[in-house]
């Protein structure tokens, strides 16, 4: 049973069934263990970034398509949306129209992309899909009438996914794990105190309606690439992957696996676009098509381990979550230093960035097959010594 | 057309007729024709760089032709590609080896026997639910000595058994036209008669046609029903094995040109 639901393919590795685990318990009950909006939209933009890492995935490690117009497809997914709702108003037949329409274009697109590799190939392909994400963001720049520019849109959601939306009554309450283990930390002898103060409650609203209908479409979509990772299709494209030349002459027609590559890829795309929308509620060009969320997406792939799927789970968590609280953790070093020095200069919490690029150098010069590769092979050394 | 079989009466699988190829002013291979029946085994042999690749590249589709046509059961496949030549039965296992490195030996032959099947389409099922296709992958390896290095990925095996896996991927494809570019160049002695053997029972099939390029003349004697000769991208000689050996141009063109051939060889040349 487990071992369907995985595909065969299960972490192989028990501190990356322990990150996993933590990962989705957290995920699971989030909006019950974390107090505070930055927590619950860090939640949120982890599920919808793990749609959008593991389908980059299936192109970047399973079949070293290496493509910059990720954020191309996610931005039509984001801004199907806006521009859907904002025509024809809050209601769940917006939402259906723009689903349909931003993935139909996807498809549309993505094809084009696919049977364009058929002609050029490696890098010449990657500076293609380049030159398209960027025609793609000054379009959405430039036509401010539809999309709104600079500016962006507002994506108005229907009331049952809003604030106002209470899909039940009563009381519900959380237990703040952040609350609890500070707590433990700063008054470990008052545990009855701890567990008190940590107990918060939760407002169930639309909103985290929303919350839960992501991480259910998330959980489901990384399950579906699983098992097409693990299918005779996957194996088809890491067989691309390892040897194209060979591929075709076994009788793979190449051009075929790549094309149904960078659909299935694009569609999951623009599906995290369309959750983007509606849980972030404003779109413009820099929170989806941005070339710097491109790189982005690339490093959380590669920061993971590409060609293993879960990769991407652990490189987005990792990421989103460096990215949003590393000033903070840098805050907390920079009260301890001295003003005005040189340590205080690098501790700034402007600083994050620096840091950021620093663990990165470290994680891909230590850990070149990624977070997960690595842990892989570690278990690995270890059973036959055991 | 060079036949030189009369005997047979059936027309031949597979044909090539003035297959040309030529790379800036350089004729690599230059108006070959030459047909070959079911159940014969041809050895191709020439000096390096006569052109024996690359006609093989010709026939299976890795190249495409400047000239001529290659047909295959009377059909000319000379505008398809290589995936859909291997579809219709052509097989070709390469000079220099080429798999699949990361994946392991049973995955490298699992991949050819999914595309015999036609299940590469296949993505909403476990590929390691299709007993069916890993049993049969299992049996190729077997048949290649390679079942204890199933699970081993390919790049951490030995040369020797690298080139037995290339063979094993041919086999899997259970193609009409066996295509064998010196399956055991960089073989350890006691391997090569695996590969032979493997080669001999092929041909005793009676109804598949096999063809060779081969350096080790003592192979080429022995599984040879015909040798064809080429040199400078031509067609040279073409005939009986022994006939084709004491021939005065294959003297001159091959045995002549590379004096350090093996002793035999060498012997032969003296006659």
């Amino acid at each position: 049973m487990l071992n369907a639901i995985f595909s065969g393919d299960t972490p192989r590795s028990r501190p990356l069934t322990a990150i996993l685990l933590v990962i989705l318990v957290c995920l699971a009950l989030g909006p019950f263990l974390f107090d505070g909006t930055r927590a619950f939209s860090t939640l949120g933009m982890i599920c919808v970034f793990i749609v959008v890492v593991a389908s980059y995935d299936l192109m970047l490690g399973y079949t070293h398509i290496v493509s910059f117009a990720h954020t191309m497809f996610f931005g039509i997914g984001a801004y199907g949306m806006a521009i859907a709702t904002d025509a024809m108003g809050n209601n769940f037949t917006a939402i259906l129209v723009g689903l349909a329409g931003a993935i139909a274009l996807s498809v549309v697109l993505s094809l084009l992309l696919g049977l364009l590799s058929l002609r050029v190939k490696a890098i010449f392909f990657a500076l293609v899909t380049l030159a398209v994400a960027f025609a793609f963001l000054s379009l959405a720049t430039q036509l401010y009438n539809i999309t709104g520019g600079e500016d962006g849109l507002r994506v108005r959601v229907p009331r049952e996914l809003g604030p106002a939306f209470r899909p039940f009554d009563g009381e519900l309450r959380g237990f703040s794990i952040v609350t609890f283990l500070s707590g433990l930390f700063t008054e470990p002898g008052n545990l009855g105190e701890v567990l008190r103060e940590s107990v918060f409650k939760v407002r169930f609203s639309g909103r985290e309606l929303m919350y839960y209908v992501a991480f259910v479409v998330s959980l489901l979509v990384f399950l579906f690439l699983l098992r097409m990772v693990n299918s005779p299709f996957g194996r088809v494209l890491q067989a691309i992957r390892e040897n194209e030349f060979r591929a075709q002459a076994l009788g793979y027609r190449t051009v075929f696996y790549r094309t149904a590559a960078v659909i299935v890829s694009a569609v999951l795309a623009t599906l995290a676009g369309v959750m983007f929308a509606l849980i972030n509620r404003y779109v413009n060009p820099e929170n989806t098509l941005d070339f710097q969320l491109m790189v982005f997406i690339l490093l959380m792939c590669v920061i993971g381990g590409m060609g293993t799927l879960y990769g991407s789970v652990v490189g987005v968590a990792l990421f989103l979550l460096a990215q949003n609280y590393l000033q903070d953790l840098l805050r907390l070093f920079a009260a301890q230093v001295p003003e005005g020095g040189v340590m205080a200069e690098l501790v700034a919490p402007d600083r994050w960035l620096l840091w950021f690029g620093v663990l990165f150098v470290l994680s891909v010069y230590f850990f070149p097959t990624g977070i997960v590769g690595q842990l892989r092979i570690w278990s690995q050394r270890r059973k036959p010594a055991a | 057309m060079a036949s030189l079989q009369p005997e047979t009466v059936s027309r031949p699988v597979l044909e090539t007729r003035d297959l040309t190829i030529n790379f800036g002013g350089h004729v690599a291979v230059n108006r070959v024709s030459c047909a070959f029946h079911a159940g014969t085994l041809t050895s191709i042999v020439g000096p390096n760089g006569a052109g024996k690749t690359t006609w093989f590249n010709l026939i299976s589709g890795q190249l495409a032709a400047s000239a001529g046509s290659v047909r295959l059961f009377d059909e000319d496949i000379t505008s398809l590609g290589a995936p859909a030549r291997a579809d219709k039965g052509l097989g070709r296992a390469f000079q220099l080896t080429n798999l699949f490195p990361n994946l392991s030996a049973l995955e490298n032959v699992r991949l050819a026997v999914a595309s015999r099947h036609r299940i590469g389409h296949v993505f909403w099922q476990m590929a390691s639910k299709r007993r069916d296709i890993s049993d049969r992958a299992a049996a190729y390896l077997e048949q290649v000595n390679l079942g204890k290095r199933a699970d081993t990925p390919v790049a951490n095996l030995p040369h020797g058994d690298q080139r037995k896996l290339e063979v094993a991927l041919m086999l899997a494809l259970e193609p009409e036209v066996f295509m064998f570019d010196e399956p055991t160049a960089g073989m350890s002695v006691d391997e090569v008669p695996v590969i032979l053997e493997l080669i001999a029972n092929i041909k005793h099939q009676q109804n598949k046609v096999i063809l060779l390029v081969e350096h080790k003349m003592d192979v080429v004697r022995s599984l040879s029903d015909r040798i064809v000769v080429l040199h400078n991208g031509e067609l040279v000689a073409d005939g009986e094995p022994a006939e084709v050996i004491a021939s005065p141009i294959v003297q001159e063109a091959y045995l002549g040109v590379s004096p350090d051939q093996e002793p035999r060889d060498s012997q032969g040349a003296a006659v």
